[in-house]
C-alpha cells in the first residue's frame, strides 16, 4: 500500500504526515489534524459542506486527495478567526442569522469568503451563483445571502 | 466513502507520465481535475491500481488562438475557460458550456480535457466540441496525434485514447466572420447532469443564409450525438423560425436517450428538440451580431 510523506500548510501552520494514496483531504483535515469544522455532508461532490480553500480557491475537500495538497496552502473554517476576532463573513452570518442547523455553514463561509476576496462588492446574483455548489438543507438561502452582503458592507466600511 | 487502495504518482513531465501509463496500461488512470474520477473511485463504480496525476506537469493549462485554431490545454480548468476574455468575447458556446458544468466549486478543479477524456455522454463539452468540429491532441510514447472529435467517442465511457496516451490539447477551428454559437442545458438543479442539452454553432453567408451548422446533443445516447440530418437541412436556409422548427424536430429524432429519474424517453426527446430550437435561435442571433 503506497504511502506518501506530505507537507501541507493548514491555516498558516505547517502540517506533516505520512498518508495513504487514497486518503481524502477532508479525512486528513478531520482525522489527522482534528480540524472537525470542515463537515462531510453528501460525500459525493454535491453539497459543498466540505468546502475548503486550496491555495485560496474553494474546492470540495471530499473530492481531493490529501496527497494532492502536498506543498500547498489549505484554509479551513478554523482559519477564519484571527486573534479572537471573527472574520467579517463569520460576523455576517452571526448578525444576519445566516444559519439554522449550521451544517452547511463552514462550507458556505469558505466559498463566500473566497468570493469577497475576489469581488468585494458582489450583487445578489453574484452571491447566489458563487454559492450554487453549496447546499443548505434548511433552505436558509435568504439569510445566507444577507450574511454575505453584511460581510461585504462591513469590509467596505472598514476600509 | 473511501476508494479502494491505489498507488498515486505525480510525474513532473509529460514523458514521465506517459511512461507510467505505458507501464501500468489498463491498471492506470489519468488524474486531471479528479471531479469525475474520484467520485467514481469512492463509489467503487470504477477502480484503478495506479493514478497518474498530471497536476504538476507544466504547460498543460492555456487558452489561446494560434495557427487558425483556438487551442485549449488539456488540463485547463473549467473556471479558467469560463473567465477567459477570449472565450467570453468570441466563443460564446464555450462560455455558455463552462458556466453550466457542475457547480463553481467543481469547476475550480474540473478540466476541459477531463470532461472529454472521461467519455461520459452526460458531460457537456463533448456536444459543444462536436458542434465546433474540434479535434483533440493525444500524446503518447510515439509523440502527438490529432483525433477528429467525431472519431473520439467510441462508446459509453470509452474514447479513442490508447492506455498510454494523454489528451494534451483541444483544437477548435477559429470560426469565420458571421459565426455564433450557443449551449442550452436543462438541468433539475445546479450540478446535475443534463436532462437534455443542445449545442449549436452556425456560420452565415454574406447573404445571411446558413453556410454551416454544427448541432450536437448531450446525454441523449450512449455517446454524444451529432444531429447530422438537422445540420444538413439547415445548409443554405435562412435561419428563420420555420427552418429552426424543422431542424430542431430532426435533432429531437436523432436523440436516443434512456429513461431515468430525469424523465422518459419521450420527454427527453422532446426536450432535445426544444433545447435545439433555443440553442439555434441564440446561435443565429449571435452570428448576425458578430
Amino acid at each position: 500500500m503506497a504511502r506518501h510523506k506530505i507537507h501541507v500548510t493548514v491555516n498558516g501552520a505547517a502540517a506533516e504526515a505520512e498518508v495513504e494514496s487514497r486518503l481524502l483531504l477532508v479525512h486528513f483535515l478531520r482525522e489527522n489534524l482534528r480540524l472537525t469544522g470542515t463537515h462531510i455532508g453528501c460525500d459525493t461532490t454535491h453539497c459543498g459542506a466540505c468546502t475548503v480553500l486550496l491555495d485560496g480557491v474553494p474546492v470540495k475537500s471530499c473530492t481531493v486527495l490529501a496527497v494532492q495538497a502536498d506543498g500547498r496552502q489549505v484554509m479551513t473554517v478554523e482559519g477564519l478567526e484571527k486573534d479572537g476576532k471573527l472574520h467579517p463573513i463569520q460576523e455576517g452570518f452571526f448578525q444576519e442569522h445566516g444559519l439554522q442547523c449550521g451544517y452547511c455553514t463552514p462550507g458556505m463561509m469558505m466559498t463566500s469568503s473566497a468570493l469577497l476576496a475576489s469581488n468585494p462588492d458582489p450583487t445578489e446574483a453574484d452571491i447566489r451563483r458563487a454559492i450554487s455548489g453549496n447546499l443548505c438543507r434548511c433552505t436558509g438561502y435568504v439569510n445566507i445571502v444577507k450574511s454575505v452582503q453584511h460581510a461585504a458592507a462591513a469590509a467596505r466600511t472598514a476600509k | 466513502m473511501i476508494p479502494a487502495s491505489f498507488d498515486y504518482h505525480s510525474p513532473a513531465t509529460l514523458a514521465e507520465a506517459i511512461e507510467l501509463l505505458g507501464r501500468y496500461r489498463d491498471d492506470a488512470k489519468v488524474l486531471s481535475g479528479g471531479q469525475s474520477l474520484l467520485p467514481l473511485l469512492k463509489l467503487r463504480l470504477g477502480s484503478a491500481g495506479h493514478l497518474v496525476d498530471i497536476g504538476k506537469i507544466p504547460d498543460l493549462e492555456y487558452v489561446r488562438e494560434d495557427g487558425g485554431y483556438l487551442k485549449i490545454g488539456g488540463r485547463t480548468r473549467e473556471t479558467a475557460l469560463e473567465h477567459s476574455d477570449l472565450i467570453r468575447k468570441k466563443y460564446h458556446i464555450l462560455a455558455d458550456t463552462a458556466a453550466v458544468i457542475a457547480d463553481p466549486l467543481v469547476r475550480n478543479l474540473a478540466t476541459v480535457g477531463g470532461n472529454l477524456a472521461h467519455g461520459d455522454p452526460a458531460n457537456d463539452h463533448p456536444a459543444t466540441m462536436m458542434a465546433l468540429a474540434a479535434r483533440v491532441v493525444a500524446t503518447g510514447p510515439k509523440g502527438a496525434r490529432t483525433i477528429p472529435i467525431d472519431q473520439f467517442f467510441t462508446g459509453l465511457f470509452s474514447t479513442a485514447l490508447a492506455p498510454d496516451e494523454i489528451l494534451t490539447e483541444i483544437q477548435v477551428p477559429v470560426p469565420p466572420p458571421k459565426s455564433g454559437g450557443a449551449y442550452v442545458k436543462l438541468e433539475r438543479k445546479v450540478g446535475d447532469f443534463a436532462t437534455a442539452a443542445a449545442a449549436a454553432q452556425v456560420t452565415l453567408s454574406a447573404g445571411g443564409e446558413i453556410q454551416r451548422a454544427g448541432i450536437a446533443l448531450t446525454n441523449a445516447g450512449p455517446t454524444p450525438i451529432r444531429a447530422a440530418a438537422a445540420e444538413k437541412f439547415l445548409q443554405g436556409k435562412k435561419g428563420d423560425a420555420a427552418a429552426i422548427a424543422e431542424a430542431s424536430r430532426l435533432a429531437g429524432e436523432a436523440a436516443d436517450p434512456s429513461p431515468d429519474r430525469r424523465g422518459s424517453v419521450e420527454y427527453k426527446k422532446n426536450m432535445a428538440r426544444v433545447l435545439t430550437a433555443r440553442a439555434l435561435a441564440k446561435a443565429i442571433a449571435r452570428a448576425q451580431g458578430a
